[in-house]
């Protein structure tokens, strides 16, 4: 019973190994420093470009903002609040309609996708036309949620729907054999199958219900960064629209980092990358 | 050449045979819309408990038989019938081990045994109480909480295993399950599934293309001929005594003397087999 049996990392080393290891992992770390030290290089030498060819000329301080001049403002926010209110609020607000936007666009994705990919009859183009027309219409309502959700669902909607279309025939037979019914071989094979594919999606998904949510706020909002972005535009405020733009860039990368969190939760099943040759 | 060395131990007419494939016949229409015949009046008999191993050359249609009998396909002249039942949707009462991986790989071992009682309405209590006993007997105590890719190809399919017989199916199907393990856990491999067949004594259907393996389990090896339109070509009843040692009968004389019977009847077809994929290829070349 012992012969194929797949050990964990043996337990018992040598201390010559054990010293090998720490030489290496103490070489992984030195590379590491190296590539953040070298990170950093790049953003001092791009910022302080930039600093020195704008160099206090008010012409190109209009045009392309500086440096210096973004931090003010963006301090300036953050101490005393924006034009149409606190900071924060004028987040709150953008990423409410994002996220709203974004779940609504992305369960109607998923349910969707999985329901055309599971049920050929609904997989009729005219059928999907049907409701992209509906979607289409629901345009005329100057709603930015709305619009997320237009944008996110299409994303999430064609990942789940080819998710569904790979998903193994294998395991389908399998299930089905073992005694599950449509709905239960759906739930237990094709959704955590699909989900590969659909967590793939959010990312940019999430990427879309932003750039919706400040689009939104850009055709009509009293509130929110899309507006703050339109405000400082119509000012001529180039560190104003930057400021605003690497707030959004933060807020993005937040998102992202809580998207691939729940990524690795949600397939923890999934064997870890083992780390293979540069190519 | 032994054309039909037909099965003279018949069950008695009182017991009506477990899988019972009469006149089958079995088209697929390919992708580019041609008609392929994968079986041509087809006869095949198993009776309740009796282990069958069906050989063949490649693409001969061994594995297409399962899935008539599974309900997984259904035949195109002929009728399938499963305990007296024509076959319909897929059969209840039947475990299917696959060639390939299908334990699913987002549940954990445990989970995956306990999934049939689970579609079968078990509480999940009772079903994770049968499931763990289940893994025992197959020798995965202490594996319940991995998921699938941290364990080997063996103990994967003996989780496949686990899986199916936890139904206690009537008929259990297999199709290549060891074809993609090394040979030495191929043999422990098929001692184990000696053992496990004997706890609950199954119908089985065991398609390979190894005939030692194929004499070493079954109470009865079929012989299909060469695709496309692959049919029984001879049936060789192994009168070799049970509990078999996989590793060690290979060398009884017995045992030496069905393997030339067998592999004579087998040998031409094999011939033809290979004579047809040097000609695909020598068409597809020049």
């Amino acid at each position: 019973m012992s012969t194929d049996v797949a050990q964990p990392t043996a337990t018992g080393e040598s201390t010559e190994s054990s010293e090998n290891q720490r030489a290496y992992r103490a070489m992984l770390r030195r590379r590491r420093l190296l590539v953040r030290l070298t990170q950093f290089a790049v953003l001092i030498v791009l910022l302080g470009g930039w600093q020195l060819f704008v160099g206090g000329d008010s012409r190109k301080v209009i045009l392309y903002g500086e440096p210096s001049g973004i931090a003010n403002q963006l301090r300036t926010w953050v101490e005393h609040g924006t034009a149409l209110g606190s900071l924060g609020d004028q987040i709150r607000v953008t990423l409410e309609e994002a996220i709203i936007g974004f779940f609504i666009g992305t369960a109607l994705g998923i349910v969707c996708g999985i329901a055309l990919g599971r049920i050929r009859f609904l997989a009729d183009p005219r059928i999907v036309l049907g409701s992209v027309f509906i979607l289409a219409f629901g345009l005329g309502i100057e709603s930015k949620i709305l619009l997320v959700i237009v944008l996110v669902f299409f994303g999430v909607f064609f990942n789940a729907f080819q998710g569904v279309r790979e998903v193994d025939r294998n395991l389908i037979a399998n299930a089905t054999i073992l005694g599950g019914s449509r709905w239960q071989v759906t739930r237990h094979v094709v959704l955590p199958s699909a989900f590969t594919w659909i967590i793939a999606s959010l990312h940019v998904s999430f990427g879309f219900a932003l750039i919706g949510a400040i689009v939104g706020e850009f055709l009509g909002a009293s509130q929110g960064l899309g507006r703050l972005i339109r405000d400082a535009q119509g000012t001529f405020n180039a560190n104003g629209v930057w400021a605003a733009m690497l707030i959004m860039g933060i807020v993005a990368l937040t998102a992202e980092w809580f998207i691939t969190r729940l990524e690795n939760r949600l397939l923890r099943w999934r064997p870890p990358q083992l780390s293979g040759p540069d190519l | 050449m032994h054309t039909s060395t037909q099965s003279t131990a018949r069950p008695g007419a009182d017991s009506a045979p477990a899988i019972e494939l009469r006149g089958v016949t079995k088209r697929f229409t390919t992708p580019s819309g041609s008609v392929y015949t994968a079986l041509k009046d087809l006869d095949l008999e198993v009776a309740p408990g009796e282990f069958c191993a069906i050989v063949g050359p490649t693409g001969c249609g061994k594995s297409t038989t399962l899935t008539l009998v599974s309900g997984l396909e259904r035949p195109s002249l002929g009728t399938a019938t499963v305990h007296g039942e024509p076959v319909s949707g897929i059969t209840p009462g039947v475990g299917f081990v696959f060639q390939t991986d299908a334990v699913l790989p987002w549940k954990s071992v445990l989970d995956n045994v306990a999934i049939g009682p689970r579609f079968r309405g078990t509480p999940k209590a009772t079903a994770n109480v049968a499931a763990r006993d289940w893994l025992r007997r197959v020798g995965l105590a202490g594996f319940e909480d991995r998921f699938p890719h941290q364990l080997s190809g063996g103990m994967r399919k003996r989780v496949a295993l686990a899986q199916s017989l936890i139904n206690e199916p009537e008929i259990l199907l297999m199709d290549e399950p060891f074809s993609a393990l090394d040979v030495q856990t191929r043999a422990i491999m098929s001692n184990e599934l000696l053992q496990l067949w004997d706890l609950t004594r199954p119908a089985v259907v065991f398609v390979t293309h190894d005939l030692e393996e194929a004499i070493a389990l079954a109470d009865k090896v079929v012989v299909l001929t060469a695709g496309p339109g692959g049919t029984v070509k001879a049936t060789f009843e192994i009168d070799l005594l049970r509990p078999r040692v996989v590793q060690e009968i290979r060398f009884e004389p017995r045992f030496v003397d069905l393997y030339h019977q067998i592999w004579e009847a087998l040998r031409s077809e094999v011939d033809i087999a290979y004579a047809q994929t040097t000609d695909v290829a020598r068409t597809v070349a020049s």
